[in-house]
């Protein structure tokens, strides 16, 4: 099994030492073409993209541009036809199934659109799962962490209750919990508030936002709902698989 | 991921769907009833059935000398024993702690007849003490005025066979005369009594009948007795096999004389047990099939149904491995909790079965079956099922695990 902590230590001192670190995340001439019947699809073309850390970063477009696909590739979750993907200085393309499994248990957390929660687990139990994937992690420090994110997204109360007893809204609270108890240095949500209402969705993208500055996570997330595109510090506009605009703005 | 997690989880999975699960189980629940009382009653059957067919004539192992079992349909008269051969044989079986009591006997054909009428006859000339303390179900074949168990014969007397006493219009209490030829050629005639009936245990068939061993010595005109075959009746018959090794041995040396079978070499009826065997083993088979069917059936539906939620826990870092034992530990939870119900249920219906006993009648045998089932049965069961649990979880599992997160995250 390979220590990534070792790896990424020493990627840094190397990286320090030439003066060329990369960012957290780093993505070069990134292709992706699905080839699912006759005709080739081209879901992104000529990506090239840095996102720093401690950032909060939105990918914005139309339905089928290729924001999921683009989620996807950096979550470690698909691998691009063409480029190359370095996150946290690790070349992901050079990873297995299992490495991967590995690396995005221990860096990257996961918020999805339609929560997917584990039904068989309560909301205690969904959030501690991929604290059990990192393994070696002592109860009492297990519980501590679970019990002050739940504490965080305002779930404490709900925490004996199995998914199907609560909410959209709160399954979204309880999965932006999940997301980030591994301490992960990037959480990526797709589509996270496509299922709720205003109220809830304000409420999720707060949560993430103050997550951002207590942990220093990254929060990339993908959305064409134009009310909470407003919240995203930097705002890739994606058509037709391709970046067709980066607006920079003031942290929110 | 602790084990006891994966187990939780895959716990809770099974009870998802209550009906299915429920219904799956029940089903090779069912299996494992079906080979618990039919392995019982089945074993309890064969015991029965090796019992009687040892205690009433046979015995456990029987001692010829060399080459007589091979013309044992002739009753050959010069392959015997006598003189310090028997008394080496006699000293070998008083030395075996497993050995309870041994018979010898004088085997040999004859001419029966009611001085009107005649016949054959099989007849073994017996001591009656030691046959009886030999076969000691013989005596429940007796019908007639028997004054003591170990004096079911006196010389002078003869049992004759059921329907020789038929066929030959005898009854008890007759006097019949035995012509025999003896080793040398020479023909010799008895006077004797009739006793009692000899009742064969497969019904009124056979003609085998018993005399002292007096009356076989003066009608084949020995001096001593040449013996033609020793029954051997053990302690306990689970040790035959260890016995009949150690005979083998002492029969395998060149300067012995003699030779040893087992019941179920010199009994047709043997076959009967290995049939027995044969349809507990058909029963496994049937066992065997419902499991891998309704298990594969269950854990496929269950891998189609929750690609998604695969998909999911691949992403948040679950890595195939642990994607591959979850299922497994569903599919082999199945089994582990249909087994333990299943058993639980089978041996509480031999328990009923015994307190209320099947009694019927085998030919001329009352059976009375006592089901039982051996604790190394139940557990090659228990291991049977476990193992075809997890073989047949296996495929569905595998699939689970090489499933790309991507995909199935897209899975509707």
């Amino acid at each position: 099994m390979i220590n990534y902590d070792i790896i990424q230590k020493l990627v840094t001192f190397f990286g320090i030492i030439e003066g060329k670190l990369m960012s957290l995340i780093h993505l070069e001439n990134i292709e992706k073409v699905y080839d699912t019947g006759e005709i080739p699809v081209q879901a992104l073309r000529s990506i090239n993209l840095e996102i720093q850390t401690k950032t909060f970063v939105s990918f914005i477009g139309p339905s089928g541009s290729g924001k999921t696909t683009l989620l996807n590739i950096i979550g470690c979750l698909d691998k691009p036809t063409d480029g190359k993907v370095f996150v946290n200085n690790i070349d992901v393309g050079m990873l297995n199934r299992a490495e991967s499994a590995v690396f995005r248990a221990k860096t990257i957390g996961f918020v999805f659109q339609n929560f997917n929660l584990i039904p068989v687990l309560t909301v205690y139990e969904n959030v501690e799962y991929p604290l059990l994937m990192l393994g070696r992690i002592p109860l009492k420090e297990r519980r501590s962490r679970v019990l002050r994110l739940l504490e965080k997204v305002g779930m404490t109360d709900q925490k004996d209750k199995y998914p199907n007893k609560i909410s959209g809204g709160q399954k979204q609270r309880v999965a932006v919990a999940r997301a980030l108890v591994t301490n992960p240095q990037i959480v990526l949500a797709d589509e996270p508030t496509a299922n709720l209402d205003h109220t809830s969705a304000f409420k999720i993208i707060s949560i993430m936002h103050e997550m951002t500055n207590e942990f220093g996570t990254t929060f990339i997330f993908s959305t064409h709902d134009p009310k909470i595109v407003g919240e995203a510090e930097i705002l890739y506009t994606l058509e037709d698989g391709a970046i067709v605009n980066t607006e920079q703005r003031k942290a929110v | 991921m602790k084990m006891r997690n994966l187990i939780i989880i895959a716990f809770r999975n099974l009870f998802r769907n209550k009906r299915r699960t429920i219904l799956t189980s029940s089903l090779i629940a069912f299996g494992v009833v079906l080979v618990v009382v039919f392995g019982g009653l089945a074993i309890s059957f064969k015991s029965q059935m090796i019992g009687i067919l040892t205690n009433t004539a046979m015995g456990d192992l029987q001692i010829h000398r060399k080459g007589y079992v091979e013309s044992i349909d002739n009753q050959p008269l010069h392959l015997t024993l006598s003189g310090t051969e028997l008394a080496d044989v006699e000293k070998m079986l008083n030395g075996m702690p497993e050995v309870a009591s041994y018979s010898p006997r004088i085997k040999f054909g004859a001419m029966i007849s009611n001085y009107a009428q005649t016949s054959n006859i099989r007849l073994s000339a017996v001591y009656p003490e030691m046959e009886n303390r030999t076969v000691s179900e013989l005596i429940k074949r007796i019908k007639g005025q028997i004054t003591s168990p170990d004096e079911f014969l006196k010389p002078g007397e003869i049992l004759v066979p059921e329907n020789l006493m038929k066929g030959l219009s005898l009854k008890i209490g007759d006097e019949i005369v035995l012509v025999a030829t003896n080793k040398d050629g020479s023909v010799n005639a008895v006077t004797l009594r009739i006793a009692a009936v000899m009742e064969n245990v497969f019904g009124p068939s056979g003609k085998d009948g018993y005399i002292h061993i007096q009356d076989g010595q003066t009608l084949l005109r020995m001096d001593q007795p040449e013996i033609v075959e020793i029954a051997v009746h053990l302690q306990k018959f689970d040790r035959l096999n260890g016995v009949f090794e150690q005979l083998m041995k002492e029969s395998d040396q060149p300067e012995s004389s003699i030779e040893v079978h087992t019941w179920e070499q010199l009994s047709p009826f043997s076959s009967i047990t290995r049939i027995v065997d044969l349809l507990i083993l058909v029963v496994k088979f049937i066992l065997i099939s419902i499991v891998l069917v309704s298990i594969l059936n269950i854990m496929t539906m269950s891998v189609y149904e929750r690609i998604s939620e695969i998909g999911t826990i691949a992403a948040i870092g679950t890595p195939p491995s642990r994607i591959l034992s979850l299922f497994l530990i569903e599919g082999f939870a199945i089994g582990l909790l249909s087994t333990f119900g299943g058993i639980v249920i089978g041996i509480g219906t031999l328990s009923l079965m015994n307190l209320t006993r099947i009694d019927f009648t085998f030919g001329q045998m009352d059976i009375s079956l006592a089901p039982g089932i051996p604790a190394g049965e139940v557990f090659w069961i228990a291991v049977i099922v476990m193992f075809v649990s997890l073989f047949a979880g296996f495929h569905p599992a595998y699939k689970a695990s090489k499933m790309e997160p991507v995909d199935a995250l897209g899975h509707v």
